[in-house]
C-alpha cells in the first residue's frame, strides 16, 4: 500500500532535494527579513517591538503543526504496520523543537517591553513550555531506547499526551484570562491584523516552513545512511 | 539614519536580540545536522569500501534495508 514510501525511492528525491530548498529557503528568509525589519510599519501602541511577532508567531505555529504530524504520522506507522512513518516523524522533530524554544525565547524577549516582564505563567505561555517538555521527552527517547523493541510504543505515547496540549494552547487564550493576546489571525473569519503586517508574516512562515524542510530532509538522510549502515553491519 | 534604524525608538535590544537569537538557533540546528549527515556518511563510505564485491552486490540489492524496516526489532 506504502510502496512509494519505500527508503530506497524517497531516498533517490530526498538526497538532491536539500540543495535547491536551501536556494529557496534563502530567497523567501532574505524578502522575509526586508520586510519584516524594514517596510513593515511600526504599530501605533507597540511601536518597533511588533516587530519581533514576525519571528515569534511562525515558530509558534510550525512548532504547533510539527507536533501535531509527528502524532499522527506515529499512530498511522502504528495502525499501517510502517516504520517510515516513524523514521519521518523522528526527523521531524528537532526542527519542531527548535522553533518552540525560538517561539518561547523571543516570546520572552517581547514580553519584557509588552508586559514588563520576561516571564509570567499564563495559560499559553506554560502550555507552549509543556510541547517544548513533550517535544524534548520524545527526543531523548529516541536517543535512550533506539536499540530496545519498544521505541515505536513509548514514543507514540508521548505524541499521544503531547497532543492533548495542542488544543489547550491554541484556545488558552479563549478559555481563561491571559497576559498573552487573542489570536489575531482567523482562517474562517475576518483577520484583526492589518495587510501591510500580515504579508510580512506570511512570507517569514513561509521561510521557516522551508528551513524545517531542509532539516527535515538533512535528517530524513541521515536516518536513511544510518539503516545501511546497519545492513552493512549485518552483512 | 542606521543609528534611527538600530536604535527602533529605544526597542532595538529587544528586536534584534530576538532576530539574532532566531538566526543563531537555525545555525546551530544546520550545523549540528550537517555534521551529523556527514559523519554517518563518511561511516558507510568506510565499511561498503571494505566489502567483498559478493557482499557489495547483496548491498546493492538493499535487500537488508527493507528486512530492518520491515521486521518487528528496533529501526
Amino acid at each position: 500500500m506504502f510502496k512509494i514510501f519505500e527508503p530506497n525511492k524517497i531516498f533517490f528525491i530526498t538526497s538532491k532535494a536539500p540543495k535547491y530548498v536551501m536556494m529557496l529557503f534563502a530567497i523567501v528568509f532574505t524578502i522575509g527579513l526586508l520586510e519584516a525589519l524594514i517596510f513593515s510599519p511600526e504599530d501605533y501602541k507597540q511601536s518597533h517591538s511588533v516587530r519581533i511577532m514576525y519571528v515569534h508567531v511562525p515558530a509558534a505555529w510550525i512548532s504547533l503543526g510539527i507536533f501535531s504530524t509527528i502524532t499522527f504520522l506515529s499512530l498511522s506507522g502504528y495502525i499501517f504496520k510502517n516504520k517510515n512513518f516513524f523514521l519521518i516523524a523522528k526527523s521531524l522533530a528537532p526542527s519542531g523543537f527548535v522553533f518552540n524554544i525560538v517561539a518561547l525565547v523571543t516570546g520572552s524577549i517581547w514580553g519584557k517591553p509588552t508586559w514588563g516582564t520576561w516571564w509570567a505563567w499564563d495559560a499559553r505561555i506554560t502550555s507552549m513550555l509543556i510541547l517544548a517538555l513533550f517535544y524534548l521527552m520524545y527526543l531523548i527517547a529516541w536517543r535512550i531506547f533506539e536499540n530496545k523493541e519498544n521505541i515505536l510504543k513509548i514514543t507514540t505515547i508521548i505524541t499521544i499526551l503531547g497532543i492533548i496540549n495542542v488544543p489547550i494552547i491554541k484556545y488558552s487564550v479563549d478559555w481563561w484570562n491571559t497576559l498573552h493576546q487573542p489570536a489575531s489571525i482567523n482562517v474562517l473569519s475576518k483577520s484583526s491584523i492589518h495587510s501591510s503586517m500580515l504579508f510580512p508574516l506570511l512570507i517569514m512562515t513561509a521561510a521557516f516552513a522551508l528551513f524545517s524542510l531542509l532539516i527535515f530532509l538533512m535528517k530524513y538522510n541521515t536516518e536513511l545512511i544510518k539503516i545501511k549502515n546497519k545492513g552493512l553491519d549485518r552483512l | 539614519m542606521i543609528n534611527e534604524f538600530l536604535y527602533m525608538n529605544g526597542y532595538g535590544l529587544y528586536v534584534w536580540s530576538a532576530f539574532s537569537f532566531t538566526l543563531l538557533s537555525f545555525t546551530t540546528l544546520y550545523v549540528i545536522t550537517k555534521i551529523q549527515f556527514v559523519k554517518e556518511t563518511k561511516k558507510f563510505m568506510s565499511k561498503f569500501g571494505t566489502l567483498d564485491s559478493k557482499k557489495a552486490d547483496v548491498a546493492k540489492s538493499q535487500a537488508i534495508n527493507k528486512e530492518i524496516l520491515s521486521g518487528k526489532q528496533s529501526i
